[in-house]
Parts: C-alpha cells; structure tokens; sequence
C-alpha cells in the first residue's frame, strides 16, 4: 500500500489545508471585486437574496423527507426526488382543470390548499408504497442494497410517469393573485416568493408542532433512538416507519405545488432529479439526520446559489456565472464531505451510526 | 394458574443454542428472582417472554394465553412491560417524554394521575421533567427506566439487572422500590447478578446455567443452598 503519512506529515492534511486556502481566497478575492467594482445595487443584492429564499424553502422541504428517513432508518432514500415529481406532476392535472372552471383565480387560496393537498397525498402514498414494496422486505440488509434499490425505484418512477403522461413538459397555470410586487422601501419584491417562502415556513413549523409535540412525533423519536425499545414500549416501528415516509412524501409533494407556483415551466418526468441532489446536498449540509439542519441547509443552499455566483464567480471574472448555479450546489456538497461530513448542525456520527 | 408459565423454551442467537429447555413459573403477586453467572441466558429469558425473540421451540403462557409468537409492542398492553439490560432509556428524549412513551399504548385519562405518581415516586425526577435523559446519572437513568415501565400499568414486570452499574449506596435504594411495586401488587420477574439482594426481596428463585435451570427453591433455601452461597453469594 502506497503511505500516505510519514511520521508528522501527512499529504492529505496538507492538500486539504491548501484547498482551504484557495478556497477561502477564492471567496474573499471574487467578492472584493464584484462589490469594488459596484456592478450590483443594493436593491439587486436584497432581490437575489429573496429569490434564493424562496428557492431555499423549495429544497428545504424536500430536504426533509432526506432527513426524517435517515434519522430513523439510517437510509438515504435517493428515489425521494421522484416522489416530489410524482405529486408535482399529477397536480398539474389538478391546477389545469381548475383552472378552466375559474375556480383558481375566483378562489386562489383555496385552490392552492387544495393542490397542495393533493399533491401532498398523491407523493404521501409514493413514498409509503416504496417503502412498504422497496424497502422494507430489505431491512437489515448491507447498506448498499437498499441504496440499489432506491436507483432501481427511481428509474421505475421516471418511466411510468414517461409512459403515463409523454416526456413533453408542462407548465402550472399562473395565479393572477401571485402576480405582482410588494414595495418595500424602494425595493420589490415578487409575490409570489413572498407567498412560497411563507408556505414553506408553515409547513416546517407544522413539522415541528409534530414531531416535537404530538404522540406520533414523540414515537418517531424515540424509534429512531433506539428501536428495540421502541417496541418494548408497546410501538409499533412498521408503523411508526411508514408513516416517516408518508411524512415526507407530503412535504416533498407540497414542495412541487410550490415549485410550480414558484416556477410554472418546467414539470416533466425527469423534474426530480436536479431538486432531489440539490435538496440531498442540503440536507447533508445541515447535517444529515437533524430537522431544523435540513432547513437551515436548504435555505442555505438556496441563497448561496442565487448570490454566490454574482458575488464570487463573476468577481473572479468568470463568463457566465449565472449558469454554473447547479455547479455551486454540487462544490458545496463536494466541500462540505470533505471539510465538515457531519453538517453545519448535526453531530459526528459514530462508527455504529453511520 | 400461574400467571406466567414458561414450558421448555429453546431460544437461538443463529446457530448459538442460547436456552436449552427452560421451564419455570410466575404466579401472581410474586417476586421471582432469576439468578445466574455471565452469559447463563438469563437476558435472553426475558426477551423472549417480552416479544423481543421467539422460541423455536416450547412456549411461553401468560394468563392462559400462548405468547411465544407475540410481538413485542402487543403484549405492552397485555400487561408485559420490560426494563431492558442498561436501561435503555431514550437519551434525546425530556424524562417527562420518556414517561409518556412509558403509556404509548394507554388510551385512558388516568395517564397525568399516573403521571405524578410516578414523580411522586421518585421526586429526582419531577425536578427533572424537562431535562433530557441523556443528561441524567446513572441511578436517575434506572429510576426513569422502570416508573416507564410503570406508565404502562403492568400487570408482570420483567426487570433485567436494575442494580447494575450502580453506586453501592443506590443498590438498596433499587431493590426497595422493587419490593413497593410488589406490594402494589404487580408481578415481578427480576433477573440480577447481585443474588444476594435478589434472594432477600424474593418469593422464589431460579438459578440459570449455560441456558438450562440447575436449581429451582424458595428464596430462603436458595439463601442456604451450598452451591448458590459458593457461586453466587461469595460464600464460603
Ligand atoms: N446478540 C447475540 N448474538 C449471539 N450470541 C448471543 C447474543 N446475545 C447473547 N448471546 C449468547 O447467548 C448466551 C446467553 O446470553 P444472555 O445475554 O442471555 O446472558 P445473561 O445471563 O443475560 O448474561 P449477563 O449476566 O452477562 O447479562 C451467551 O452465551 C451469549 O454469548
Ligand atoms: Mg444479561
């Protein structure tokens, strides 16, 4: 075996010190010029940051089926993104026939309550059948077959709805109430990110309310502990495992109505991927496994992406940064495994955890 | 009819032949003492009764009722309630938290009565109803552990070494709260390697070795039998 480590010298620590250093002068050198040179306004700056909130709330709430399946079964779901298609994608279909009757625009509020709904139903029951079909027959199995089996249930997810519904894209009708702008101090904000980030907070704090305050959320907790227990306690895990799911698979659902609202184009069958990766690295960021970590690191994300390449990259007088978001949202997951794999909230994961 | 009755079990860990034919009986309103070296089977004896494992072979009945197949979180409300080997409380979780896990399967209003009953019991915990369980000692850990246990109105307790870890001083403190659930009128299976103590509080025992009972008596002739004073007593 090739050695890496000499006695007080060690070449991984040291590449690893010198990326550090780059990547920190990178930051600071990019965002010197780029706020120097002034190109950007105030107003602009405030503006990029509501709009990656918004984005944020997106990837949080997917993020957070990520995290509520790991906490409790140590397992990355990596077909969740398709279970955020599955409910954006039917509710397409919804929002469309709503839309004809004039009952989206004659009652907005109630029409999206009802997509969310819906959406959060159709991807609920997604999630609890890929659990109860895919995952459960392979509990207690190594690690990687369950992640087999998550590709395998993704591809499965993307075609049926290919077959279903044709690889053309769609788009969510607009809702005349989203239209528009609030001024605020001489900066506009769109309503419609006013309306997603608010969406999604509730939800979040819906979450919150029940995991940390209703018996279910207490078992969730206590399952994901220590499961034996669990039992002794009279809780049924099944149960308490499939309803994580279903759990997720309704944020993930809601997130799509949102995302649609947020940006009508864009709904096919292969709409999971990118958000999905996207919401994985954030709930990594956060620290995989740790509720409010996933919400943090999803709005984390989301602000990053839409100031991090106007602030550092154009700085650094890269061409075209706008177009390298999705590039800054896979360094960060490169950079965050390396530089800090526990996430910005969670804690380091023992060997019997991880 | 005795309220457990434990017929011949065989239990396996794979291969490993953990119990070869344990038979013993719990009548109700007892205290039994299971007692036993490292490795006898004695946590496996309790786990299988609590659901946790099945037997291959023989049967476990409770009230009349053939339970060797039953899961685990069916027999909470049965009446069975377990205090596992380190106590395994739920260490993210408030004390108060753990406590209501402890009545997970109780739909009744007696639950917040039942509740201060418990700090009633014991005081240190009502101080520490909003503290995570993580942060309590060793000893508030096993108090925690069985009043849970007691959230579930249990008609049998099985207790696995409530003494152990412990400082010297909490020992008789343990086995006291053991014999006042007792005098409550719940049933007591407690397996313990402190045999002595064990015997003192106990009806009757069983002596566990390498998965089979070797000696079966009342309590105060386990105390005079030779072999249980040399082995498990540091008699000599
Ligand atoms: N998870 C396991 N896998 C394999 N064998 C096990 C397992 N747990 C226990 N055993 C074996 O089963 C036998 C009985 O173990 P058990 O834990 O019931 O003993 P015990 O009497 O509770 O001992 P102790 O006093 O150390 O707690 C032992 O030989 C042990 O090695
Ligand atoms: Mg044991």
């Amino acid at each position: 075996m090739f050695k890496w480590r000499t006695d007080d010298f060690s070449w991984v620590d040291f590449t690893i010190d010198v990326l550090r250093v780059i990547i920190v002068l990178g930051v600071v050198i990019g965002a010197w010029n780029t706020l120097s040179s002034g190109r950007i306004s105030l107003a602009q700056w405030v503006n990029l940051f509501a709009a990656g909130l918004s984005q944020g709330s997106i990837y949080a709430l997917i993020a957070l089926g990520y995290t509520l399946v790991y906490g409790i079964l140590l397992m990355i779901n990596f077909a969740h993104g398709e279970v955020f298609m599955a409910g954006a994608f039917s509710t397409v279909f919804l929002a469309e026939a709503l839309n004809r009757t004039g009952f989206l625009n004659a009652q907005p509020l109630l029409a999206i309550l009802l997509m969310i709904a819906f959406a959060g139903l159709v991807s609920m029951s997604v999630a609890i059948l890929l659990e109860r079909i895919a995952y459960r027959p392979l509990r207690g199995s190594p690690r990687l077959v369950p992640l087999i089996t998550a590709i395998g249930a993704s591809f499965f997810l993307q075609y049926t709805f290919r077959g279903l519904y044709g690889s053309g894209f769609k788009a969510y009708p607009g809702v005349n109430a989203l239209q528009g702008a609030i001024e605020i101090g001489g900066i506009s904000i769109p309503v419609v990110q006013v309306f997603v980030f608010c969406a999604a907070i509730f939800l979040m704090l819906c979450l919150y309310w029940l995991v940390e305050r209703t018996r279910v959320g207490k078992a969730m907790r206590a399952v994901s502990e220590n499961k034996e227990v669990a039992r002794l306690m009279g809780i049924d895990i099944d149960w308490v495992i499939m309803f994580t799911f279903g759990v997720g698979g309704f944020l993930a659902g809601s997130a799509g109505v949102i995302n649609g609202l947020f940006r009508p184009q864009g709904v096919n069958f292969y709409m999971g991927f990118i958000p999905g990766i996207k919401a994985f690295t954030a709930a990594v960021l956060g620290g995989i496994g740790n509720i409010p970590g996933a919400m943090l690191g999803g709005l984390f994300l989301g602000v990053i992406e839409a100031i991090g390449p106007n602030l550092v990259l154009a700085g650094l007088g890269i061409p075209g940064a706008n177009q390298l978001k999705d590039v800054i949202a896979f360094t960060m997951l490169v950079l965050v495994l390396i530089f800090r794999p526990q996430g910005i909230l969670g804690e380091r994961l023992s060997e019997t955890k991880a | 009819m005795a309220l457990l009755e434990v017929n011949d079990i065989h239990t396996y860990y794979g291969n490993i032949h953990a119990l070869k034919g344990v038979s013993f009986e719990v009548d109700s309103g007892e205290i039994i003492a299971l007692i036993g070296s490292n490795g006898a089977g004695k946590t496996t004896t309790l786990r299988t009764i609590s659901g946790l494992m099945a037997p291959r072979d023989g049967r476990v009945l409770y009230d009349g009722e053939d339970i060797s197949t039953a899961r685990a979180d069916t027999l909470v409300a049965k009446g069975i309630s377990m205090v596992p080997e380190g106590r395994g409380v739920f260490a993210k979780l408030t004390v108060e938290e753990n406590l209501d896990m402890g009545a997970y399967t109780r739909r009744d209003s007696g639950i917040k009565e039942d509740l201060k009953g418990a700090y009633e019991l014991f005081p240190r915990l009502g101080e520490r109803k909003k503290q995570v369980a993580g942060t309590l000692s060793g000893g508030e850990q096993q108090m925690l552990a069985i009043a849970r246990a007691l959230m579930a109105k249990p008609r049998l307790l099985l207790l696995d070494e409530p003494s152990m870890g412990l400082a010297p001083v909490l020992v008789d403190g343990v086995f006291d709260t053991v014999q006042r659930i007792a005098n409550e009128g719940v049933t007591i299976l407690l397996v313990e390697q402190n045999a002595h103590m064990a015997l003192q509080i106990a009806d009757r025992g069983y002596v566990l070795q390498s998965g089979e009972v070797a000696i079966s008596d009342t309590a105060a002739n386990l105390q005079q039998n030779e072999t249980v004073q040399r082995t498990y007593l540091g008699i000599d």
